[in-house]
């Protein structure tokens, strides 16, 4: 056992502390190659992340940099260096740390580059620009450790994928470098172990106690929640109680618009006027520090926030989680709950608040699994291309390489392992020339071999492009939205360019718990004024729309085969009962498909149990699909378990829709020129250095016309459909946006088992489906006749039609 | 043809939707903006290599609406070329191409702010051509009558019902058409912007270009 010095011995005494076994156990095993700590919330985890470092450092001798310690958000590398400032002030240990994100002074950048502090916080796209310098290898020189926090979030995304392929270069420049992990209680830490590694080494996992298990339940209203929609208003009443009842509250929403309304109305309701607070994404940064550092100061009793509050921060007296709407997720559901009572070995206390109907079904579900302590998640499959194409990009800022060296540096990351020499050729290719059928560019490549073999950009300028655009984190274009001033008002946050280009001077609509009034667009800033208002239009926020997981739908379906539903409200059981009498309930290995007149039109109901993302692609497969067989469909809308499509001919026979080689096809023919492709294709696109969204050039005259990245996609598709970046975006669609992964899935689960059922009306569980909001029109000859028509009507009512 | 018609200083002239302007009394076809060499010139200046197929893709819907119209005058309004460098850099099938669209017609490139030299392929190079009682330039001028030019990109867009819809637009009014872009990369700058508000007077008109031309008044 590696015993704690005399020093930190003192100091843990002082503070009456000691020793948890698992921080114990990252300190015996500090020479590790690489080391991965589960742990929850509360339960020490930082400082055992730190504590063989400030062991380390006691005595004062290492000079430069020793350890990196990365984070998801900006905001926890501020924290964290607060949190590690105490020990060493304290025990007046010899160590610098400074942090280093977006938002740190170009100067101090400068220097910490020639002069590092012993520990440095930072984020992935900081450190990856940190990589592309020229003298990279002097800034990491004597680096012993790196420390990733919240592996577990940045293990999900191509955030993870960038930070580990850094990592790769940086075991190069210091072999010795050891790797920690520190991660909240997820289902299958082996898999992040393995993307945490330098491949093949092992990684072992350190699982701290867990504590007791979380206290969590269905919130209970007198009012049946209503058939369809998100808002939960009809339990703003008993969510405002449980407020009163509770110190701190934080309330939990899928999405900033819901957070929004939930918001505004729970201000309605509150009579005591308690002070509550807002935090989401979309908020202006100043906002959102006010809230935090309210809440620090334990001064707000509730905090109405999104995923934007996933992560650890440590809020203090937090003493219920309330989640509203289904969790769509398990696992993020335990890591929210988490975020309730701090203090170790204290349970957590959470209550869920289903919007709708369908969703009591869910949260039941969601509960049960959350008991059985079975999480879910889906595995993301081998590292994405275009992030490879950004990193050899970064990798030929920081100077002139090998392909062969980088390409050996490159599979020592986890999720690259797999990669072939021929992929990675073909990635670098894409970064020299463009990697087009037709060879236009062998004058003015990107990278150029020289005679000695290396590679090197062409143009030495092309490195301060490329560093603009680092990162893998997708903004959608969004407009920052202030108070109108004469010299520029409060700012409030941002909404959506689509959003904001709908807007007409006089609507209304909710920002930061406010309604605001439209008053006019100036300089790609959205002018508002104070509104009195009741009844606001509201704001549309780039927020990601969660589908519900596999495992989640599968503990659905699976409760749908029970006899009865006791553990269900009546309002719930019953509905379940009618539906089995008037139809019947959807299984797990057959599909479902009611078919339906309505209202004079056909319907077709398909509960595919895909998730939002995959039933969407669905319906606008099937459509085309029903458009080829004479079925004439005219519009579609998806949920998290089906997709309900209305037309003018019955659905008689399923059978031909459902071929899986049909509808491959179509996803490779006409969806690869559908909206969705394309917004996939422009992610992409923009990660690979293809679009660069950041040039030196101002866009504030609006003057600049700046091309659409569609028009590439099109052209591409149409010139060099085997290109590349097609290819990558043909993955993508697997997973994502499109989904196709979890269709392809659902129609191997049920096989030939296509059941359906040509019923005389609408069924009680396709009828909230009349209520959805975000109906799809059949695009093509539609969007021209609704073109045609809307042109004719302001050609009338200007008085000009012929 | 499928085209938008109207009048301009008593000159009957047809909108076509591919973002073609044609005038069937001198059986003249004018397309603006064409930015052949756009991917080759930002590629050489150190930008991302785009897909190098925009000016072929050019070419190809100009040459369907040479067939269409049968046109014997061509007049290219300016910006032909992303900048005069791009047209020594196209490659030969393309400029080949070029010389066979050019054969038996009148060809005429106006010089625009991208591309002020002359060319070296077959055609006359003008800063402006008159024809009474039109005048085709590539930048317009206030207090023109009668003035046909580009420039500006411009494009329209329109609430449909939920959703957003953004397309290339002629601008029409009384004295003057702006023509959209007609190259394939090209952008193209909101008819609701000021220097395009300025230009066109009261009462103008946006034909939207697409399968067919459809006209609006132009949002302000």
């Amino acid at each position: 056992m590696a015993p704690l010095p005399d020093l930190f011995k003192t100091w843990f005494a002082k503070r009456g502390w000691s020793l948890h076994p698992h921080q114990q156990a990252m300190l015996d095993r500090s020479t590790d190659s690489a080391l991965l700590l589960i742990a929850p919330t509360g339960g020490g985890k930082t400082l055992a992340g730190f504590l063989p470092t400030l062991v380390d450092l006691a005595d004062g001798k290492h000079q430069g940099l020793h350890t990196l310690y990365i984070s998801p958000l900006k905001a926890l590398a501020a924290d964290i260096k607060r949190n590690l400032r105490t020990p060493v002030d304290e025990m007046r240990l010899p160590i610098r740390i400074e942090d280093r994100t977006g938002d740190t002074p170009a100067s101090r950048k400068k220097r910490q580059r020639a002069d590092p502090p012993h520990i440095l916080l930072t984020t992935p796209e900081s450190l990856a620009l940190l990589t592309s310098y020229e003298d990279a290898a002097r800034t990491f020189e004597g680096l012993k450790r790196v420390v990733v926090d919240e592996i577990h979030a940045l293990s999900e995304s191509k955030r993870g994928d960038q930070l580990m392929l850094a990592l790769s270069r940086l075991q190069s420049i210091c072999p010795g470098l050891k790797r920690v992990g520190l991660s909240a209680t997820v289902e299958d830490p082996a898999a992040i172990a393995s993307l945490l590694a330098r491949h093949p080494d092992p990684c072992d996992i350190l699982l701290a106690d867990p504590g007791p298990d979380p206290d969590i339940a269905m919130l209970e209203t007198p009012q049946a929640p209503p058939w369809a929609g998100g808002g939960a208003a009809y339990a703003i009443a008993a969510v405002m109680d449980q407020i009163r009842q509770h110190n701190t509250t934080l309330i939990f929403h899928n999405t900033r618009a819901q957070a929004e309304i939930f918001f505004h109305n729970l201000w309605l309701a509150n009579d005591d006027a308690l002070p509550i607070g807002i935090h989401h994404g979309s908020l202006d940064r100043q906002q959102r520090a006010r809230v935090e550092g309210a809440m620090q100061r334990g001064e707000l009793r509730a905090i109405v926030c999104t995923g934007s509050l996933d992560l650890g921060i440590d809020w203090g007296d937090v003493d219920l989680v309330i989640q509203v709407g289904a969790p769509k997720n398990v696992k993020r559901l335990v890591q929210r709950i988490g975020r309730a009572n701090h203090r170790y070995n204290a349970p957590s206390k959470a209550l869920l608040v289903p919007a709708n109907r369908f969703e009591v079904v869910e949260c039941l579900a969601a509960l049960q699994a959350a008991f059985a302590h079975d999480l879910d998640g889906d595995s993301r499959g081998p590292g994405p291309r275009d992030v490879l194409c950004q990193h050899i990009l970064i990798r030929a800022c920081a100077g002139p390489f090998d392909a062969s060296e980088l390409y050996t540096e490159v599979i020592t990351t986890g999720a690259y392992a797999k990669l072939s020499r021929e992929d990675f050729d073909a990635c670098l290719n894409f970064c020299a020339t463009g990697g087009y059928a037709l060879r236009a560019y062998d004058q003015w490549q990107r990278l150029l071999q020289r005679p000695d073999g290396q590679w090197q950009l062409r143009d030495p300028r092309a490195s301060q492009l490329i560093r603009m655009n680092i990162g893998t984190i997708q903004d959608s274009d969004t407009l920052k939205v202030r108070m109108k001033r004469a010299r520029g008002g409060k700012p409030l946050g941002e909404v959506e360019e689509g959003f904001a280009a709908s807007l007409s001077p006089g609507d209304t609509f909710l920002i930061g718990g406010q309604i605001v009034r439209f008053e006019g667009l100036r300089d790609m800033t959205v002018e508002v004024s104070r509104h009195k208002g009741r009844k606001p239009k509201v704001a549309v926020f780039s927020g990601t729309k969660f589908a519900t997981s596999t495992q989640l739908s599968q503990r659905i379906l699976a409760m749908f085969a029970q006899d009865d539903w006791p553990e269900l409200p009546d309002h719930t059981r019953n509905w379940l009962h009618l539906q089995r009498q008037m139809s019947e309930l959807p299984r797990a290995n057959s599909l479902l498909i009611e078919s339906f007149p309505h209202d004079g039109r056909e319907h077709a109901c398909i509960y595919g149990f895909a998730g939002r993302n995959a039933q969407q692609t669905l319906g606008l497969l099937l459509t085309k699909r029903m458009e080829e067989l004479g079925l004439a469909p005219l519009g579609f809308v998806a949920t998290d378990y089906a997709t309900l499509i209305w037309g003018l001919e019955p659905l008689i026979s399923a059978g031909p829709l459902f071929d899986i080689k049909a509808l491959r096809d179509g996803l490779d023919t006409w969806l690869m020129g559908n909206a969705v492709m394309k917004r996939t294709f422009r992610a992409s696109a923009s990660i690979a250095g293809l679009i660069q969204r950041n040039t030196p050039r101002s866009r504030k005259s609006g003057r600049q016309a700046t091309m659409s990245s569609d028009i590439i996609y099109d052209t591409l598709a149409k010139y060099d459909p085997d290109h590349l970046l097609l290819d990558i975006t043909r993955q993508e669609a697997m997973r994502g946006l499109v989904d196709f992964g979890r269709i392809e899935e659902m129609i191997a689960r049920v096989g030939p088992r296509i059941n359906l059922q040509r019923l005389p009306r609408v069924t009680p569980l396709a009828a909230p489906l009349f209520l959805e909001v975000g109906r799809t029109p059949v695009a093509g000859a539609a969007q021209e006749r609704l073109l045609a028509e809307e042109t004719e009507r302001l050609m009338q009512a200007a008085g000009l039609a012929n | 043809m499928n085209g938008y018609n109207f009048t301009l200083n008593g000159t009957d002239l047809t909108a076509l939707g591919s973002g073609a302007l044609y005038w069937p009394a001198q059986n003249l076809l004018c397309v603006s903006d064409l930015h052949f060499g756009k991917s080759e010139r930002r590629a050489r200046r150190g930008q991302p290599p785009l897909p190098p197929y925009e000016t072929r893709d050019t070419l190809s819907r100009l040459e369907a609406d040479i067939a269409k119209t049968d046109a014997r005058m061509i007049v290219c309004l300016g910006d032909s070329f992303d900048d005069s460098a791009a047209v020594g850099a196209l490659l030969d099938d393309e400029k080949l191409w070029i010389a066979s669209l050019q054969a038996g017609r009148r060809w005429i490139w106006i010089e625009g702010n991208h591309d002020p030299g002359p060319v070296n392929l077959g055609g006359a190079h003008l800063t402006e051509l008159c024809l009474q009682p039109l005048t085709f330039r590539h930048i317009a001028r206030m207090g023109e009558k009668g003035e046909i030019s580009g420039h500006y990109h411009p494009k329209v867009s329109l609430r449909l019902k939920g959703c957003h819809l953004s397309r290339p637009a002629f601008l029409i009014d009384k004295t003057r058409v702006i023509l959209p872009a007609y190259g394939t990369y090209t952008g193209g700058v909101r008819s609701t912007d000021s220097c395009l508000q300025a230009l066109m007077g009261p009462g103008a008109m946006a034909v939207l270009t697409g399968p067919v031309p459809r006209p609006a008044p132009m949002p302000r």
